[in-house]
């Protein structure tokens, strides 16, 4: 796996997101209150704009979520999967900290 | 055909006769009360005073009913009333009589009792030449009877022998809170005392007192408790109390099988009832046992909740215990305690003042396991369940069991339907929450939880985080929530947090909670770049800083429009801009205008008489005023404004959730305008006031909205919601009949004195300026998907390839 560092880990907030360029690819990395990290697509595939890093993270269930910003569609930080519309996922990205460094892998 | 024959026409008697028909008795019901008109209402009795509200019961189909007949006698041997008036059964719902205490000059001109419409309408006379009265006796009817002087404007003093007000409900703890709401509305209270003789030579000049001396007073009510009118059933032979009161078995009846006694003349198992419930009770007990039933009395929970005065008060279960737990917030008046046993497991009783939420659940806890950590229980009383067997309704005796079934059968979907099916909550009331949750339980979705993580209201929200001094999310959602919150539940928290405290909103743990335009401080568009609105107060500028904003706008090549709030909208900004271009506004004066959050947005004005021909008023100086003293205040919604200077309204004040408009004499304040998807137009709420009053109503109006609103929920629909609609808003504002006035002005002051402009403040800010990047891994890159096109010689967004199906 080719690990990409992406920012020191306190830059990331709890409970809110960051975006990452790496190369082509927007990646929305977020910090959940328990300390995990998630990592998924940041276009948010319903109104096409490059935003959910800027969204709300939350649980739904126990699950945890972020709500696009531009009209509130819940994704599911763990599978990409859109909680109010199944039938639409997103990527995910495996995530980690090495060394204090938050560091995401695309391909 | 049996000849059912009550004597006394009261709520009991009222009740028995309407359980018999709606039952399908076959045989005769007849009542003969003494009084000039039908039954009403001996609850709701001030409300005839102070509203002039018709008490009046419906009449029941098929009951005769006999008015201004007065039982003198009973022949039980021969079975008729009076001699002539002959019955098979015989029911005696006589009532009570106040008692007056025997002290000199208590049959003088001017001396009351509070009982019957008949002794109303003596007071309304009286009161027409008197200008101070006494009421005699401070607890539960005492009070009513205070309310009723104090509604016909006298002043009003309350005299009572206990150490505190309402001793058979509260502690002294409670009575003391008590006594603070009562005399923050202009009343007297004179505890530990007592009445010497009632002065005066043919009316009533005063009240002399053991230790006080004398109270000038031109009236004086009596209201120190009642005593059984049981002297028909003496005069009758049948077994009496030795204090009093008719001696009835369970199934009502008493000594002698035909005659059976119910309500407040009914003495059962040694206890006299003078609560509306068990009264109710105790009449369909008899209805049954007349038709051949076996239904039973076996005594009742003495729990009290009723609204004094304004203040809630509620009593349920022991009035002491091994171990209490007692909250105390002097500054809003509220007393709330729970008594439990000593190893902390069992609910015994409680007793809250100026609160009383927690009552309609934890009554039904009584006597058995605590079901939550008792803070808990005092904050968050709905959030309990309760067992199936609860009574929720005490009044009509529903169970939770019952509602819950008549849910299932009925497909009932509101709390209207609950009550037409069950009764529950059509008496006092005080259950309405618990149906509520019940439906919610049932799966019935009655949107009263924000969302999954809270199963409170905003509102209700908003009092747990100003009475328990809640400043984090993460402390409110551990304590009184569950997960870790949600678009929906995330933001209301932070708005509260904002309008309590007034800090930063990107200040350490707020900023996770903030939607992305407040995270932002500027509108996000459908692109995903932002928009930004500096303040432009009343809509008055100056031509620098109109240059100033042209010179930005063309810097960073922003598309320009006029708002509808006379402003000037700056569109299409990366996040990375952002401070730079609040850098450029900012040193030529201009602060944010908070379009991106819910707060006060902008106060439109039109010019006003300094320069139109017509203007009777400087509207353009007070809407600036206004704007400057309301801005960045956050609340459940946007908030609209304008001032217009003259009728003709050329700001479109009333289309606004607060406008002004100018007269003559002053201005008139309109409130809950909006214009929007449901166009309404705001509401006079006050007339020719002056300036200072002008503000100070917007001021009150303004943090009780921000206090009492839903999520989302604009003035305009706040205000159709409030209980008691425009006249109960004014006289919370204006009259102060919450008392809470004093605590409203001193949040709104704490508000203009903690204001600081956002864009500022995060200019000044390195930590908070770091997040103002497209890239975290790329500070300098511009979003690459941000594409722009030209259209009228401004930019215009690219249309950006939907993915979703």
């Amino acid at each position: 796996m080719n690990w990409i560092p992406v920012c020191p880990l306190p830059d990331l907030l709890p409970e809110r997101g960051a975006c990452a360029l790496i190369g082509d690819e927007q990646v929305a990395v977020f910090r959940a209150h328990d300390g995990s990290l998630y990592a998924i697509g940041n276009q948010d595939p319903f109104s096409g704009a490059y935003i959910l890093s800027r969204g709300i993270v939350g649980t739904r269930n126990g699950e945890p979520t972020v709500a696009s910003p531009m009209h509130k569609q819940v994704f599911s930080l763990t599978s990409g999967v859109c909680l109010d519309e199944p039938g639409t996922v997103i990527p995910t990205f495996p995530i980690r900290v090495t060394m204090g460094m938050v560091e995401v892998s695309v391909k | 055909m049996t000849r059912v024959l009550i004597v006394g026409n009261g709520p009991s008697a009222h009740r028995l006769a309407e359980t018999l028909t709606t039952r399908g008795f076959a045989g005769s019901v007849t009542i003969l009360g003494e009084e000039p008109r039908g039954a009403y209402d001996r609850v709701a009795l001030t409300s005839y005073l102070t509203e002039d509200r018709d008490l009046a019961y419906p009449e029941i189909p098929g009951v005769a009913v006999l008015v201004d007949t007065r039982v003198v006698s009973i022949e039980p041997a021969a079975k008729t009333v009076n001699g002539t008036i002959p019955y098979d059964v015989l029911v005696l719902a006589t009532g009570s009589a106040p008692f007056v205490p025997p002290v000199p000059g208590r049959e003088l001109d001017g001396c009351h009792v509070y009982r019957t419409i008949d002794d109303l309408d003596a007071i309304r006379a009286s009161a027409k030449t008197a200008t101070a009265g006494v009421v005699v006796g401070g607890g539960l009817l005492g009070l009513e009877a205070a309310d009723a002087l104090r509604g016909l404007g006298l002043k009003t003093h309350i005299v009572e022998m206990s150490p505190w007000l309402m001793p058979r409900q509260v502690d002294e703890g409670g009575g003391a809170v008590l006594k603070k709401h009562v005399e923050s509305l202009g009343l007297t209270v004179h505890t530990s005392s007592g009445v010497t003789r009632i002065e005066g030579d043919d009316r009533v000049t005063g009240l002399l007192t053991p230790d006080r001396g004398v109270i000038d007073a031109q009236i004086v009510v009596f209201s120190a408790g009642i005593r059984p009118r049981d002297e028909l059933a003496r005069g009758a032979g049948l077994q009496v109390g030795e204090r009093g009161g008719i001696v009835v078995d369970d199934g009502m009846r008493t000594s002698d099988p035909s005659i059976f006694a119910i309500g407040e003349c009914a003495l059962h198992d040694g206890q006299i009832y003078g609560l509306v419930a068990p009264c109710m009770t105790m009449a369909e007990v008899a209805a049954d046992r007349i038709m051949g039933g076996a239904a039973a009395f076996t005594g009742a929970d003495l729990s009290t909740k009723l609204k004094l005065l304004g203040v809630e008060v509620a009593q349920f279960g022991a009035m002491a215990g091994a171990l209490d737990v007692t909250y105390l917030d002097p500054v809003a008046g509220v007393y709330k305690k729970l008594f439990v046993s000593d190893d902390a497991s069992t609910l015994l009783g409680g007793i809250c003042v100026g609160d009383a939420a927690p009552y309609a659940t934890l009554r039904s806890f009584v006597g058995s396991e605590l079901p939550a950590a008792p803070s808990d229980l005092l904050f968050s009383p709905t959030a309990v369940e309760l067992p199936g067997d609860a009574p929720v309704c005490s009044c009509n005796n529903v169970t939770k069991n019952d509602v819950t079934a008549a849910i299932k059968e009925h497909d009932l979907t509101d709390v209207a339907g609950v009550k037409a099916c069950t009764r529950a909550g059509t008496t006092c009331g005080s259950c309405l929450p618990l149906l509520k949750k019940i439906l919610t339980e049932s799966g019935v979705d009655t949107g009263s939880g924000l969302c999954e993580h809270f199963a409170h209201s905003r509102a209700e929200l908003f009092t747990i985080v100003q009475v328990r001094g809640i400043t984090t999310f993460t402390q409110l959602i551990d304590e009184h929530g569950t997960g870790r919150g949600c678009d929906i539940c995330k933001p209301v928290v932070a708005s509260i947090l904002a309008s309590l405290h007034n800090g930063h909103v990107l200040e350490g743990e707020q900023a996770a909670l903030q939607d992305t335009n407040d995270h932002f401080l500027a509108n996000l568009q459908k692109n995903g770049t932002y928009s930004i609105v500096p303040r432009i107060p009343g809509g008055e500028i100056t031509p620098e800083k109109l240059i100033v904003i042209g010179e930005v706008a063309r810097d960073f090549g922003l598309y320009t429009k006029i708002t509808g709030g006379q402003r000037i909208d700056l569109f299409g900004a990366r996040v990375e801009e952002l401070p730079r271009i609040w850098r450029r506004l900012v040193d030529a004066g201009f602060e944010s205008g908070h379009a991106y959050g819910k707060a006060l947005r902008t106060v439109k004005s039109c010019v006003g008489s300094t320069w139109c021909r017509y203007g009777v008023q400087d509207s353009v100086t007070l809407a600036i005023d206004l704007e400057l003293r309301y801005r960045g205040l956050r609340s459940p919604h946007k908030l609209k404004s304008g001032v217009s200077g003259c009728a003709r309204e050329c700001a479109e004040a009333r289309s606004k959730d607060f406008g002004v408009i100018a007269t003559e004499k002053g201005w008139n304040l309109y409130v809950g305008g909006n214009g929007g998807f449901t166009p309404r137009h705001a509401d006079l709420l006050v007339q020719d006031v002056d300036t200072a009053t002008l503000i100070r109503t917007i001021d009150r109006f303004l943090m009780f909205y921000i206090r009492t609103a839903d999520r989302l929920q604009r003035t305009a629909a706040w205000l159709e919601n409030l209980e008691g609609g425009l006249d109960r808003l004014r006289e919370i504002v204006m009259d102060d009949a919450l008392g809470i006035c004093a605590d409203l002005d001193a949040q709104m002051a704490a508000h203009i004195a903690t204001y600081a402009d956002e864009w500022r403040a995060t200019l000044d800010d390195p930590v908070k300026l770091r997040r103002f990047v497209s890239f975290v891994n790329a500070p300098g890159t511009p979003d690459p998907s941000i594409t722009f096109t030209t259209e009228r010689d401004q930019i215009k967004p690219e249309i950006l390839q939907v993915t979703s199906r």
